[in-house]
């Protein structure tokens, strides 16, 4: 049985019909067509399926599409506003946060929440908050130093 | 590394959820933080015919802070309860456990009740409520019981919910004044389920002499390990040149109470020795923080 669902995706009102098994990295890459949350291990522990769900990060893998009906989600899709990168975005770039782009959009939605709810982070608080997102390329020097200049960022663009 | 099917079920209030739990009965799961169950399904290591989603249940979405404990509701997650301030002012062990659960991700979805169901031998949640003296309110079409934590738990994985109980709540008693505690654990990374973990607490008498100390094991035993180490500990007097116990004594009571078993991340005796040097660290911070509490400095 397929059950009718309506979540507001970046913004946008998205309407899918899935079976309750779907879970929601696969119903916002399949159904919705969104492929930029990304799929590593599908048990909650590599986090590139971090998406936003009403703003607190969750792994999308380890939700079903139908518990969070009637729901906002933000995808990596959703940081940009406009033809603009988010801060964090601009700052991943600029400090070379990534190499194959896998991890990224995981990393992306884990720093934006936790860059709203502590803006000024010190390098354990930064190593906690991305302890749970795994990278394989990078070493994560590169990944922690984008977390703090993307806090400088939205300080000076703030100020 | 897909669920496989199931029927949904999406209750909107307690009512429904224990009427719909009675009806599937030995065929139904209850989903709630889905951090433990959905990789199990992905894993295709769990297959119910039935899960009753209770996400909608907004009543069973508490955190009650009272003098004589903290009650904890099934749909409160680990991140809410970490957070609360009134929960961490009257146990302090909540918090210091819940930093040690998981990524903050996984917290922000997880619940405390589900992680207590789950009763996975390495979780610290089920020694923070074993080592309280704990106990879980188990709810069913027409009918309450309350649980105690030496019933609750029976076994790796598994725990006293019968089919058609739903675990509406879970109870972490106070301690008493000049009390202090502690959540010491050594994992591989950092949110990892630990290798071996150790939560503590202490009360000291007027005296500042150590007058109750207890330990829980978790990864070293079927079901977490409580051992009452008051008689090795005390009652001591609370020297300013440090705690005057034979710590190497205390260790080795804990470490001839557990019986680890080997796997891919440690051998038994590793987990042994581990559990010794946690045992102590754990209960000479509970000591430390018993003595320094807003009941006085020592
Ligand atoms: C990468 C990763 C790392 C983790 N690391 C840790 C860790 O270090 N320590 C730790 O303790 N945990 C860890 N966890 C598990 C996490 O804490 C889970 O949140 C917790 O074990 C289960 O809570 P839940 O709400 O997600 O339950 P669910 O996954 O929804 O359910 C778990 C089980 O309990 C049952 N259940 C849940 N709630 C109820 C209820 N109210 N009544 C009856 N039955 C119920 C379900 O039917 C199911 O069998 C980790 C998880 C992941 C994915
Ligand atoms: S795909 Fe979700 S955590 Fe790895
Ligand atoms: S950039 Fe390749 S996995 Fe992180």
């Amino acid at each position: 049985m397929n059950h009718h669902i309506t979540l507001v995706v970046n913004g946008v009102v998205r309407e899918a019909s899935v079976p309750a098994r779907r879970l929601l990295s696969d119903c916002l890459r399949h159904d919705l067509g969104l492929t930029g949350t990304h799929v590593g291990c599908e048990h909650g522990v590599c986090g590139a399926c971090t998406v936003l769900l009403d703003g607190e990060p969750v792994r999308s893998c380890l939700t079903f599409a139908v518990t969070v009906d009637g729901r906002e989600i933000t995808t990596v899709e959703g940081l940009a506003t406009g033809g603009e990168l988010s801060p964090v975005q601009r700052a991943f770039a600029e400090c070379h946060g990534l190499q194959c782009g896998f991890c990224t959009p995981g990393f992306l939605c884990t720093a934006t929440a936790f860059l709203r709810d502590n803006p000024a982070p010190d390098d354990e608080e930064v190593l906690e908050a991305i302890s749970g997102n795994l990278c394989r390329c990078t070493g994560y020097q590169n990944i922690i130093k984008a977390v703090h200049r993307a806090a400088e960022i939205q300080a000076e663009e703030a100020g | 590394m897909k669920p496989p099917p199931f029927d949904y079920h999406g209750p909107a209030s307690l009512g429904e959820t224990l009427r719909v739990l009675a009806e599937v009965g030995p065929h139904g799961k209850v989903l709630a933080g889905g951090q433990s169950l959905i990789p199990l399904l992905n894993m295709r290591l769990a297959a119910p015919a039935h899960l009753v989603d209770i996400n909608r249940v907004a009543e069973l979405d508490t955190i009650a802070a009272e003098p004589g404990g903290v009650r904890v509701g099934a749909l409160a997650r680990h991140a809410a309860v970490e957070r609360s301030a009134a929960a961490r002012a009257v146990q302090p062990l909540l918090g210091q456990a819940l930093r040690l659960v998981a990524h903050p991700v996984i917290r922000n979805r997880g619940t405390v009740v589900g992680s207590l169901v789950h009763a996975d031998p390495s979780a610290e949640l089920p020694a923070v409520l074993a080592l309280l003296g704990g106990s879980v309110r188990l709810a069913r079409l027409g009918g309450e019981r309350e649980v105690a934590a030496a019933e609750f738990f029976t076994g790796p994985l598994e725990s006293a919910v019968a089919p058609g109980e739903l675990a509406v709540s879970a109870f972490f008693p106070a301690l008493p004044e000049r009390s202090g505690t502690a959540f010491c654990e050594v994992a591989r990374r950092h949110g990892d389920y630990a290798v071996a973990g150790v939560a503590a607490a202490v009360t000291l008498d007027e005296d500042f002499r150590i007058a109750a100390a207890r330990v829980a094991c978790v990864s070293v035993g079927p079901v977490p390990v409580v051992a009452d180490v008051t008689e090795v500990c005390g009652p001591r007097p609370a020297a300013s040149v440090g705690w005057d116990v034979d710590w190497d004594a205390v260790a080795r009571a804990v470490q001839d109470r557990i019986d680890p078993e080997e796997d891919i991340h440690a051998t038994a005796t590793y987990r042994r020795h581990l559990t010794g040097v946690l045992v102590t660290r754990a209960l000479k911070s509970a000591a430390h923080e018993a003595g320094h509490g807003e009941q006085g400095e020592l």
